[in-house]
């Protein structure tokens, strides 16, 4: 297992998923990613993606204007 | 074909991809869906940044209805690319600076690049013929067969009936008379199929499913290729032509001001790229000002950005002006009246 991060703070949906989703296709099951952005709708869109994708959403932390959003990388393919 | 066939479906959001992508799933095939951002797409983004429609769900349709449909979706990003269908189509516009035709093709390719990549057998799009004054035409339908590349791997299951048999058909993958006969413009027919599959809850996009077919929206990106005398753009670029109240004063200068504090906020995350306003002495929008400005440039842009301050009415208004290099002044101006502000200025 290994932990990376993509920051997408300042891009407006649906860059974040994009962001979120080409790296998780480079990363193995098991492995934690986590993904930084300021665009609300990503507290939306990227648990949607993760339900489709066969990830999972460990914790999704707002502090001021800025959301932290911590995914487990499932083996869905 | 002994193994289930796949095929991948172009989701904008709307009914009719959703229902075309139901009746070929229904048939057995395993679907999954494919969406292009092209930076010029209607996403609940608009909402968020726009604090007044916080009522409205923040949901991005697309991935709203695969998660509907149980299906996976791959969103593609699609803005350098797309950028030569904008600027130069083949085909045209539509009504505003929609190259809806040339559009469709880029899409198709597209999609036929990603089934050819990922070993899967056909495409399906929502297309109903006659719908679309452009793009879904009886004589365009085989151009975006041709032009994408596809041929006759592309399926329209709302229409299929009222085209030649395609591959999946012929195959025996999709069974022709289980697919559609649908033309024209009314809704209903996908109202009463969406009803009959149970499909309750779908997005009912007012014109076409991008920016470009927005008259206003248009009129800015125009006025942005005619002030920089090419037609260039990048995303920041389209993307400020979502927000805000744009004024051009003089050819080689606009104003975007905030209209609420959702659209302060949003602008505020390009003060580093833009010479910025702010009102000091009283409440109001953040302002970019997009153009290489001087002094008198400067003092005109903030006597109009104190207009739209709740400064509006009094005679003296701070304004600190913030430039590129960090430094700032504060300009102590008179509001213009409206009569002081030309109709045309408004872009
Ligand atoms: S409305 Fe926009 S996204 Fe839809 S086909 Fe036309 S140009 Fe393409």
């Amino acid at each position: 297992m290994s932990e990376h991060t993509v920051d997408a703070k300042r891009l407006l949906c649906p860059m974040p998923v994009i962001r979120t989703q080409n790296k998780a296709e480079e990363l193995a099951a098991g492995d934690i990613l986590t993904v930084i952005c300021t665009d609300p709708g990503a507290t939306n869109d990227i648990p949607a993606w993760c339900r489709i994708n066969g990830h999972k959403v460990l914790d999704i932390l707002t502090v001021d204007n800025e959301i932290t959003i911590t995914i487990e990388v499932g083996g869905l393919g | 074909m002994s193994t289930q066939p796949k095929a991948v479906a172009l989701i904008s959001g709307g009914l009719d991809s959703m229902l075309a992508t139901r009746l070929v799933m229904d048939q057995g095939v395993h679907v999954e869906g494919l969406n292009f951002f092209t930076g010029f797409c209607v996403e609940g983004h608009t909402h968020a940044i726009r604090k007044q429609d916080k009522t409205k769900p923040k949901r991005n349709n697309a991935l709203w209805v695969a998660e509907q449909l149980g299906i996976k979706l791959h969103i593609v990003d699609v803005i350098e690319p797309y950028k030569d269908v904008v600027i130069n189509p083949k085909h045209g516009y539509g009504a505003n600076l929609n190259p809806c035709l040339d559009c469709k093709g880029f899409m198709v390719q597209k999609a036929y690049e990603w089934i050819q990549a990922h070993q899967f057998d056909f495409i399906i799009t929502g297309e109903v013929m006659g719908q679309r004054p452009m793009s879904q035409r009886k004589n365009t339908m085989p151009v975006v067969q041709k032009e994408s590349g596809a041929g006759d791997l592309l399926v329209r299951p709302l229409c299929a009936k009222l085209l030649p048999p395609t591959r999946p058909e012929l195959e025996g993958w999709l069974d022709r008379e289980q697919l559609l006969d649908f033309s024209g413009r009314s809704r209903k027919p996908q109202m009463a199929l969406a009803a009959r599959l149970g499909i309750e809850d779908y997005a009912q996009p007012a014109g076409g499913c991008c920016f470009l077919t927005d008259q206003a929206y248009s009129k800015k990106l125009a006025d942005l290729w005619q002030a920089r005398g090419n037609r260039e753009y990048e995303l920041d670029d389209i993307m400020l032509l979502k927000v805000g109240r744009h004024l051009r004063p003089k050819q080689h200068f606009k104003i975007i001001i905030s209209r609420e504090e959702g659209e302060s906020r949003f602008l505020e995350g390009y003060r580093k790229q833009f010479v910025h306003l702010i009102t000091t002495s009283h409440g109001g929008p953040l302002a970019l000002i997009d153009g290489d400005v001087d002094a008198s440039d400067i003092q005109l842009a903030a006597q109009l950005v104190a207009r739209y301050s709740q400064g509006r009415s009094a005679d003296i208004v701070d304004v600190e002006v913030n430039r590129k290099d960090g430094s700032s002044e504060v300009l102590h101006v008179t509001p213009l009246s409206p009569k002081d502000i030309p109709e045309q200025w408004y872009i």
